[in-house]
Parts: structure tokens; C-alpha cells; sequence
């Protein structure tokens, strides 16, 4: 055990020398994305799950003059389930097909894919994402991307730095906190700005369920396979659910707040979901997050079956209160004053908007920048990933200076993941009071 | 809960009220405490759709035609999220009960496949404990029954449509089981103007005549039957034998009674609403998901069990989910 961690420092500390040299490169200026007309628009997708799907299914739906040119992923099994299941979605509507030679698996088809088209869509578990959106921006492509945009603060000033690049470069970039897409959330943030519940003083941010899906290892795996197929429980890849779900309230949070937290401190751990079979990461987190007004937000999530679910946020004001789930404002005293009108299955799908949006103000030549939100929201959930981890408070701040490097920045299939287990298969947990912050 | 004491009464007066012999009874689930309450329906004919002159009439209610049921036993209650999570964990399939103890089904637990695990709480924070489990695929509700049969033995299945109507309407013929108006249907359903904006505990309203909850209200219920808007034209008047829909597409299917979302018209005993892709709408993965309806909080279901079981041969077609 002492060893590997030994490795580890030494990895991070190498790695991060090397980061350090690619921030401070000098910005490549000479491209500006021009309006895309009627041209027919080449889609590329990069990470072939189901997410990324959907994504490439409501890219087509979007607009009519788009076409998927390329696939990539680590796995090429993935792919072609991927393909298939496109291709079924539209039937006859529309012929999807993509060439046998435009298929790229390993670690670096993502470059090959990107390569071939105007827009990607980047939805490999999140590690990967600062370095795909890094070269997708590096070469003038509109994005697509999943949240969160990163698992380590490395990653997150990665994708700040090519924020800016993107901008000046007038790309569009869509990050999929898709609630900023929601009618309902639209509707109720106005409704905030104007004041009904004057300012918010407090809440609380929930993404309490059951857990997800656990890929069990087989036969013949390597460890690194073995992860990568199984990746929601390995830090490297997926960066905690309190990360890669509960970002989404977070998020909320931050954006109906108009701020991002100041310090974070919390606790949490792994009592229920704690086997072999679950890498490395809690199974719950609750974290109190301050913000710069002195608002103060506790965030809770949990992957406990059993336990009681929701996944919600709430917020108190100085004049009221308001719940998004139900989108129920009150006043003071409790009584009723507004509810969102929800219509189940007739307001717009948000992750249908997301591409309306992206490939309209594509065609117009306008440019949507959501990658500064998205990056600095993934790193509130990552300041709490580090307040429960370590169990001390935590600026904001010291979270984006952190030289915390969880994602290898190559890979390949004979590399060594960064967290192994020990002779018993069991992974190194994160201990309150002994993990240190990096 | 309705109170123990009520459902004691309630139980004593259904048994003698149905002296031919058939009781209900508790399903235990194995390897747990819970239990499923299973009321005798008695068979009968009755007169399934409504008159053009009902408050509230649909086109596809109509005509009204006559049709025969065979005896069965039908859950008091909306299946619960208590229940269905132990179809969602399969935790207990361990605990099947040897056929041997009981053999109206021949089926192996670990065959049937399982709903997966939701990306995000299916619930939308409404509660779990003693609620009715909603966003169901008509195959995950299928599934659970076939699953349920083999944990059991008895062989389960969802209700064909006439069968919910039979059973929703316990002998009456008014649009509701209560009356011809919503005056009271406070007292007995959980529905747009009481609901709060979210389901309710199963049952906290008054039952039918039968002793069955929430058939008005609180979740619409899956059933067996492909919707055709059509489908009661080409009826005979009188003597259809236990008629049932076998559906050959996904969509749309089947479901009745209405939900703590609908105003009371759409809880009339003879409404019937088709589920519809729109239901999966903002599910965000492709190929979208075989067990979860994003967007039908509304919708759960509830079990039978046929009087008489079909053959085992049979049985399948009734657990079958086809898709063309």
C-alpha cells in the first residue's frame, strides 16, 4: 500500500511539471470560427456510451444538415452498440452509417475522430475530458461536452485556459449542466432575479438514490480494462458521484446564487457500498459550502439503496423560499405564492435544447461559452470531494491552485492505472483526518 | 394505512359475502416480511365502456358492450416502491420457494431478467416507504409479475383492461364506483385537486365495494392490453369471453384508472389512456431505457392472479413483451 502511494506522488508530482509547461504555451490566435451557413455540418462523437447516444441522436434531431462522420471510444464493442442503437432510434427516418474506417477504438481515436469533423461530441467518462476538449479546441471544433468537465483541479485549469481560447476563437461550446436548458429552471431563475424571494440566504443541495451500475470484473481483464469498463468507482476516471451526479445541484447553486463558494468543509464515507467491486469512492458526502455573501448551502449525496431519495434543491431567501423539483416559491410565513406550471412530457426536453441551441447559434455565428461555468462548477464539487476526503475546510481558492493530478495525461492499454489495488483486490480509500490535501 | 381493524371487517365481510369458497390472502414475499393482500374477485359480467351521455365520455369508451370475467385475485393495493425494490435489488431470489411447494408456475428466478438501476431517483423525492412505485415500463411491470411468479410459485400477471374495469367498478355502473359525480371523490381518490402535486400513500382513501384502494386516482395502473382507440367497435354486444388485446407494438399500451396528476374526469372507471413515447422523453441515454419512463411519474400498476392459472405453455405469452 505504502508503495503505491509512493508512485503516486511520484506520478502527480512529474505530471504536473509537464501540465504546467502546456498552460504557459503561448495561444495559437489564428483561427475564428466562421458562420456555418447551410453547410453540411461533419459530427464526430467521442465516447460512445449511452449518453453519448443520446447526445449524437439529439445533434442529428437538431438539425437537418448534420452528419455523423466518425465514432470513437476506448472500446470497440462500444461503438458498434453505440452505432446500432442510432441507427435503430431513426429506422427509416433517416439512414445513419458510418464508415468502418472512421471507427476509431484505443486511447488516442479520439484525435482521428475529432479530426474528421466541425462538431464533437465529448462524452468519455469525465478524466478524459480536459485533454479531448483541448484538442478539440486546439483544432477549431464546436463542442458538445458532458459534465463534469474534469476530475482534478490540473484538468479544471486545462479547460479554463481553453475557455478563453475557444471565445476568442468564437467556437461554441455547450456543457451538458442541462438544467440551464430546463424551462422550468429558466423560468424560476428569472423569477429569483427579480427578487421574489430577495436573497438567497441558504440551502440545500440533494442527489440522494440508489447508486448506479456496477461492471463486474472478468476473466481476462487487465486492471486498467477492468477499471475503464467499470469506471464510475475509480477517481482517475469518474472523480466520486458527489462530482460526476451531484455537480448538477451544485451547479444550481452557484447559478441561482450568482457565485461560486468561497470554503467548503464536510464528511462522508463508504458504510454500505463497500466492496471490491466499488473501487474507491464514498457512497456518501454531505458538505456545507459558503459562499462569499455568507450564503451557506449543505450538499447532500448518497448512493444508498434503502435510504430516502431525492434529488432536489432548495433555497431560503430574505422574502421567501423555493423549491425547484416541484417549483414552488412561499413566502416568509409558508403560504403559497407561485408554482412552475410542470407539464410531464410536454415541456421541451433540455437535452434536445442543448443541441438546438449549439447548432443554431452555430449556423448564426454566435457563440454560446459555457465551459467557464462548467469548469469552475466542477470544481465545487471537487472542493467538496476534497472537504469530505481530508476533513478540513477548504477554500475555493486552494482547491484551483491544488497540484492535485488524478488523470495520467497519456495512456495507453499496457499503462498502469492510477490506483491499483492491494494483494486482496481492495482499493485505497480516502480517510478523513489522513488523506492529505495535495 | 386503513386502519387493521377496518381491514379486518372488511376482510370478514368480503368472506362471507363470497361463500362460494374462494378466500383472500397474504402472499408473503420470501426471504422477507412483506406481504401482498390478495382480494377474491369473484367472476361476472358486467358492462364494460360508458354512454355517450356520461359527464366526461371519451369516443374511445364507446360502444358499451357486455363481457364475461373469469374469477381472480387482484391486489388490494398499488404496488409499492417497498415491493418493487426488491424486484429492482433481487436480493432475495436466493429465497425462491421450491416448486415443488407450490406449482401453478415452472420457472427458474435467475432466468428473468432484471429492471436495471435508474440513473436518478425515480421517485422525484415523493416518497418511497408505503408509496406506489411509479415510471415503470409496462415490460419492467410485466417483468416484476414474472418474477413474483417464480419467487412464489402462484402465477401473477398484470390484469387484461377489462379486467381493471371489472374489478374498478365492483358492480356498479355509474361513473364512478362511488357515484355518477366527483362530488365525493375526495373520499375516495387522490387526484388533481387533493393530491398536493405528488402521489400519496397507498391506501389512505376509502376502497370500492370490493375492497380495493386507490383504483380511482393516485397512479394510472398498467394493463395487458394494446390501446386501440377503436378496439370496443369491433366487439360483439354481449358475451365477450375475457377479451384482451395482445399487443404487437411498444406503444401504446394501456393505462386506467388516472393519477394524482388528472382532473376527476380522467378517473372515471371507464377512462382509458395509451402510454406514448413521450414518456421516455428526457431519458438522455440511447438505446433509452427497457425499465424506466422518465416522464410518467404517474404511472405504476398493480397484480392478479388468475383463479384458475393458464398452463405453463400459455403462461409465457403473458410475461412476453413484444415489440413489433
Amino acid at each position: 500500500m505504502k508503495k503505491q502511494s509512493n508512485s503516486r506522488r511520484n506520478f502527480i508530482k512529474t505530471t504536473t511539471l509537464a501540465t504546467g509547461a502546456v498552460i504557459t504555451a503561448p495561444l495559437q490566435m489564428n483561427f475564428m470560427a466562421p458562420g456555418l451557413g447551410n453547410k453540411k455540418l461533419k459530427l464526430a462523437l467521442v465516447g460512445c456510451g449511452g449518453r453519448g447516444s443520446g447526445a449524437t441522436v439529439q445533434a442529428l434531431t437538431a438539425d437537418p444538415d448534420v452528419e455523423l462522420v466518425a465514432m470513437a471510444d476506448a472500446f470497440h464493442d462500444r461503438i458498434e452498440k453505440s452505432l446500432k442503437g442510432i441507427q435503430e432510434h431513426f429506422g427509416e427516418d433517416k439512414k445513419i452509417d458510418v464508415k468502418e474506417k472512421n471507427r476509431f477504438d484505443g486511447f488516442d481515436a479520439y484525435k482521428k475522430a475529432i479530426d474528421l469533423a466541425d462538431v464533437v461530441i465529448l462524452t468519455t467518462p469525465p478524466g478524459f475530458r480536459p485533454y479531448h476538449f483541448e484538442y478539440a479546441i486546439t483544432n477549431d471544433k464546436h463542442v458538445f461536452m458532458e459534465k463534469p468537465v474534469a476530475t482534478d483541479p490540473v484538468g479544471v485549469r486545462k479547460v479554463l485556459e481553453m475557455a478563453k481560447i475557444a471565445k476568442a476563437k468564437k467556437l461554441n461550446v455547450v456543457v451538458g449542466l442541462q438544467r440551464h436548458y430546463q424551462s422550468k429552471y429558466i423560468d424560476l431563475k428569472k423569477r429569483i432575479d427579480n427578487g421574489v424571494i430577495g436573497q438567497i440566504r441558504s440551502g440545500q443541495v440533494y442527489w440522494n438514490d440508489a447508486g448506479v451500475w456496477v461492471k463486474k470484473r472478468k476473466a481476462g481483464q487487465s486492471e486498467l480494462e477492468y477499471q475503464m469498463r467499470n469506471w464510475y468507482y475509480f477517481n482517475w476516471l469518474c472523480g466520486d458521484h458527489i462530482l460526476e451526479q451531484h455537480i448538477h445541484n451544485i451547479d444550481v447553486a452557484n447559478w441561482f446564487i450568482g457565485d461560486y463558494p468561497l470554503s467548503a468543509q464536510g464528511m462522508g464515507g463508504r458504510q454500505v457500498r463497500n466492496g471490491k467491486d466499488h473501487g474507491e469512492i464514498f457512497d456518501h458526502h454531505f458538505v456545507e459550502f459558503t459562499y462569499a455573501n455568507g450564503a451557506v448551502i449543505s450538499s447532500q449525496c448518497r448512493h444508498i439503496p434503502g435510504t430516502m431519495s431525492r434529488v432536489d434543491e432548495v433555497f431560503q431567501g430574505t422574502k421567501g423560499s423555493i423549491t425547484l423539483g416541484n417549483g414552488v416559491i412561499k413566502d416568509l410565513e409558508g403560504n403559497h405564492q407561485f408554482s412552475y406550471p410542470i407539464k410531464w412530457g410536454e415541456d421541451p426536453n433540455p437535452y434536445q435544447v442543448e443541441h438546438d441551441k449549439l447548432f443554431s447559434s452555430i449556423r448564426s455565428g454566435g457563440v454560446i461559452s459555457d465551459t467557464e461555468n462548467g469548469a469552475k462548477s466542477t470544481l465545487s464539487a471537487i472542493l467538496g470531494r476534497m472537504a469530505t476526503y481530508t476533513g478540513k475546510k477548504i477554500t475555493f481558492e486552494e482547491a484551483l491552485n491544488s497540484q492535485l493530478h488524478l488523470m495520467p495525461e497519456s495512456l495507453t492499454w499496457d499503462s498502469t492505472p492510477p490506483s491499483i489495488p492491494d494483494s486482496n483486490g481492495n482499493y485505497s480509500i480516502p480517510t478523513p483526518g489522513k488523506t492529505k490535501f495535495i | 394505512m386503513f386502519p387493521d381493524f377496518l381491514r379486518l371487517l372488511l376482510f370478514l365481510n368480503l368472506t362471507t359475502y363470497l361463500s362460494f369458497g374462494q378466500q383472500n390472502y397474504k402472499q408473503q414475499l420470501p426471504g422477507t416480511e412483506k406481504s401482498i393482500a390478495m382480494l377474491f374477485i369473484p367472476g361476472g359480467t358486467f358492462t364494460m365502456g360508458s354512454a355517450p351521455t356520461e359527464k366526461g365520455h371519451f369516443a374511445d369508451e364507446g360502444p358499451q358492450h357486455q363481457v364475461i370475467i373469469d374469477p381472480f385475485w387482484m391486489a388490494e393495493f398499488e404496488t409499492t416502491w417497498d415491493l418493487y425494490t426488491l424486484f429492482m435489488e433481487r436480493t432475495i431470489d436466493k429465497y425462491q420457494i421450491n416448486s415443488s411447494l407450490a406449482n401453478e408456475v415452472d420457472l427458474e428466478v435467475d432466468a428473468i431478467s432484471g429492471a436495471t438501476t435508474p440513473y436518478t431517483d425515480m421517485s422525484f423525492g415523493m416518497g418511497t416507504d408505503g408509496y406506489p412505485a411509479i415510471c415503470m415500463t409496462q415490460l419492467a411491470a410485466i417483468k416484476f409479475c414474472e418474477w413474483l411468479s417464480a419467487m412464489t410459485g402462484n402465477f401473477y400477471r398484470l390484469p387484461t383492461e377489462a379486467e381493471w374495469e371489472y374489478a374498478c367498478r365492483a358492480g356498479t355502473s355509474s361513473a364512478y364506483s362511488f357515484g355518477e359525480t366527483s362530488e365525493n371523490l375526495s373520499e375516495y381518490a387522490w387526484f388533481k385537486d387533493n393530491s398536493d402535486d405528488t402521489y400519496q400513500k397507498v391506501g389512505l382513501k376509502k376502497p370500492n365495494q370490493w375492497g380495493l384502494f386507490d383504483m380511482h386516482g393516485n397512479v394510472s395502473e398498467w394493463t395487458l392490453d394494446a390501446y386501440e382507440i377503436k378496439a370496443y367497435r369491433i366487439r360483439k354486444k354481449n358475451n365477450n369471453d375475457n377479451p384482451y388485446i395482445v399487443p404487437t407494438k411498444i406503444y401504446p399500451r394501456v393505462v386506467r384508472g388516472g393519477s394524482w396528476m388528472d382532473r376527476a374526469s380522467r378517473l372515471r372507471s371507464a377512462t382509458r389512456r395509451g402510454s406514448s413515447k413521450k414518456w421516455k422523453q428526457r431519458d438522455p441515454q440511447i438505446p433509452k431505457s427497457l425499465w424506466w419512463h422518465t416522464d410518467a411519474p404517474f404511472v405504476g400498476f398493480r397484480i392478479v392472479r388468475p383463479a384458475k392459472p393458464p398452463k405453463i405453455e400459455i403462461q409465457k405469452k403473458y410475461w412476453n413483451y413484444s415489440t413489433n
